[in-house]
């Protein structure tokens, strides 16, 4: 019977092949060669040169054109990730003081756009979101504004949209975050004199700090690598690092710099993402060790 | 006016019926009293409702004369221990037992003071740097006393706060609370379903069930003189036998239960009819063949360190009896026996079906 509990060697790799293999075959090598790729150099007369070079880098990392596309993207990014915080968070709490059957009911509607093409959703909010489109018909009928507000090619309408998109991650991190919480504690705080508010952010608030971060960093990283959204929405006009990868790719046929733009983005996307998490989990670690 | 009043409390949840039904309890300054009851009863609402975190349907809360029934709960200075603690994870003991304090705006100084006083008293000196995550159970549940404690509440309201501990630290836990509620003088109401728990603890039980006080009493009052069957059975083990009253004289009832004919006082409260004759374990005897009351035979015997608790059957049908372990040969399973009892230790209670 000691047999059964202690597998044999190899057994977990074996389980794990399949898994692995897709993993390998559909993420790593492509991933890799889109590194090796990065490191050609574009011919306009003669296409894609094989060997080794670092030009690509150097134009991307010196022009400014391209350093406008990577901040404006951060900033997207960053955008959307407080957006989604500041109504992902609110938006939990009051699912989860919700009664028994409405609160699994509106977690449903929350997460059911997750089933929609995201092309479609996008497309949705182009048409809420035109000049003649029914937001802007609102605003102006209630007096808000005389001029349509340019939510179309502009980076309003993408922040907009982006954080529609990406909101039920957070809410989904946040949710399981606050499923581990001892309802109690709030109660606790209050008891000892804190004012709701007070208990909430002291007491409540620092334990959901792992769901709210692992919320931001899914977020963070599929806006920043987000493509449907901006170009649907943002058009020529916003233009990202999704986006202008994508034009060095189909429109200039430069694929080496599009590839070096994409390395680019991962590299950043990494070095952003784990500084984050290391610098909050230090901060807070009493919460993430519990 | 006593110093915790409650009149007349009540809640009623939308659908539901009511889980508190017009109770009163009057609590004196420096007074333990548990709130004991089966898991239903309206304990622990009748505690959400003093402590501020349900809104009685209808009633009134009392502290110190003043009606604190729309205060809001941070404002009403009392003390809570929860079940499962709620410590807050993210903070040390010390943090965690100055969180009052630091509400409270107190001096950095003089809550330092507090807090140490505060973890010596439940001794948990030199811990205060610790996170909770850090400290075993028994720990965990000193430390939210502490907290509970060092804001100095005018009340402590303690949430079935043993449940989580292993029987032999709730025991010492038990007498440890207690020692610490008298020698602060604070007053305490204490939720709880473990009689064991509210007799060691409690100068005064309320045994609650649906909602109302089924009775209010010293422990010793309510094990030993329980005025309903609920009570009786809800506290400690008892046997009931199906009865009829014979007979009311002045300070006994003869009540006739199967062959024998028993002579139960009664304390000038009127009983007649069918009537349910309680008699504990305990004061239940061995006697030999033909002595005592009453015919019986062994059924089990079962050793339970300090005592041997027998079932007997007999004409009044199946008895459980208990025999303290003081080393003598007693009878065995199968054999004949006498059972024997002293007609002050039966209760004869009315009204409620006999087969509790």
């Amino acid at each position: 019977m000691a047999d059964a509990s202690t597998p044999r060697p190899g057994a977990p790799w074996a389980l794990s092949a399949p898994a692995l293999l897709l993993f390998v075959g559909v993420l790593l090598v492509p991933l890799a060669l889109t590194a090796v790729l990065s490191f050609n150099v574009f011919d306009g007369m003669r296409g894609i040169q094989p060997g080794f070079s670092l030009t690509n880098y150097a134009q991307v990392l010196t022009d400014g054109y391209y350093h406008d596309i990577f901040i404006r993207t951060g900033l997207m990014s960053l955008g959307v990730t407080a957006l989604c915080v500041l109504f992902g968070v609110p938006e939990t709490l009051i699912l989860a003081h919700m009664r028994a059957p409405w609160s699994g009911l509106f977690l449903v509607v929350i997460l059911g756009p997750l089933l929609i093409s995201v092309v479609v959703r996008t497309l949705g909010w182009s048409v809420l979101l035109g000049n003649q489109g029914l937001i802007n018909n609102a605003l102006q009928g209630i007096g808000i504004t005389h001029e349509p507000i340019r939510f179309l090619f502009s980076m309003l309408g993408v922040v907009i949209a982006l954080t529609h998109v990406l909101l039920p991650f957070m809410i989904i991190a946040v949710w399981s975050a606050l499923q581990k919480l001892d309802p109690q504690v709030e109660h606790a705080g209050r008891s000892l004199g804190a004012s709701s508010i007070t208990s909430f952010l002291r007491v409540v608030f620092p334990q959901l700090l792992p769901g709210v971060l692992s919320g931001s960093i899914i977020v963070f990283a599929l806006s920043a690598s987000a493509f449907a959204t901006p170009s649907i929405i943002g058009g020529r006009r916003v233009k990202v690092v999704a986006t202008a990868t994508y034009d060095e790719f189909l429109n200039s046929m430069n694929w080496p710099l599009g590839a070096t733009i994409a390395i680019l983005l991962l590299l950043a996307n990494i070095v952003i993402i784990v500084g984050c998490n290391r610098l909050i989990e230090r901060r807070f670690k009493q919460v993430f060790a519990a | 006016m006593s110093f915790l009043s409650l009149r007349a409390l009540t809640k009623t949840y939308p659908g539901n019926a009511q889980v508190v039904r017009g109770l009163n309890l009057d609590v004196e300054q420096g007074e333990f009293i548990s709130l004991l009851g089966p898991s239903g009863c309206g304990k622990t609402t009748t505690l959400q409702m003093v402590a501020g975190f349900a809104n009685p349907t209808s009633g009134h809360v009392y502290l110190n004369g003043k009606d604190i029934s729309g205060i809001r709960p941070e404002k009403r200075d009392m003390g809570l221990v929860f079940q499962g603690y709620a410590l807050f994870p993210h903070m040390t003991v010390a943090q965690n037992v100055g969180f009052g304090l630091e509400m409270r705006k107190m001096p950095r100084t003089q809550a330092a003071g507090r807090i140490e006083e505060a973890l010596a008293m439940v001794r948990l000196h030199g811990l205060g740097s610790r996170y909770p995550r850090e400290l075993s159970g028994g720990q965990r549940q000193r430390v939210a006393i502490a907290r509970a404690l060092a804001i100095r509440p005018q009340v402590l309201l303690l949430d079935e706060p043993m449940s989580n501990l292993d029987a032999k630290l709730r025991g010492e836990m038990h007498v440890e609370m207690r020692a610490l509620q008298r020698q602060l003088g604070i007053t305490t109401i204490l939720v709880t379903h473990d009689q064991v728990e509210a007799m060691t603890m409690s100068d005064r039980i309320a045994v609650m069930s649906e909602g109302k006080i089924a009775q209010l009493g010293t422990p010793f009052d309510v094990y030993d003189r329980p005025a309903s069957g609920f009570a009786s059975s809800f506290l400690g083990q008892t046997n009931v036998i199906p009865g009829r009253v014979t007979e009311v004289r002045e300070h006994c009832a003869m009540v006739q239960a199967g062959p024998c004919l028993m002579r139960i006082p009664h304390a000038g409260n009127k009983i007649s009819g069918d009537v349910g004759v309680y008699i504990r374990p305990e004061r239940l005897r061995l006697a030999a063949v033909g002595a005592g009351n009453l015919p019986g035979t062994v059924k089990t015997r079962l050793f339970l360190g300090n005592l041997w608790l027998y079932e007997v059957e007999s004409a009044l049908g199946k008895l459980r009896l208990t025999s303290a372990n003081l080393g003598e040969q007693l009878p065995k399973e199968g054999e004949n026996i006498g059972l024997a009892w002293r007609d002050e230790d039966l209760r004869a209670i009315p009204g409620e079906p006999a087969n509790g």
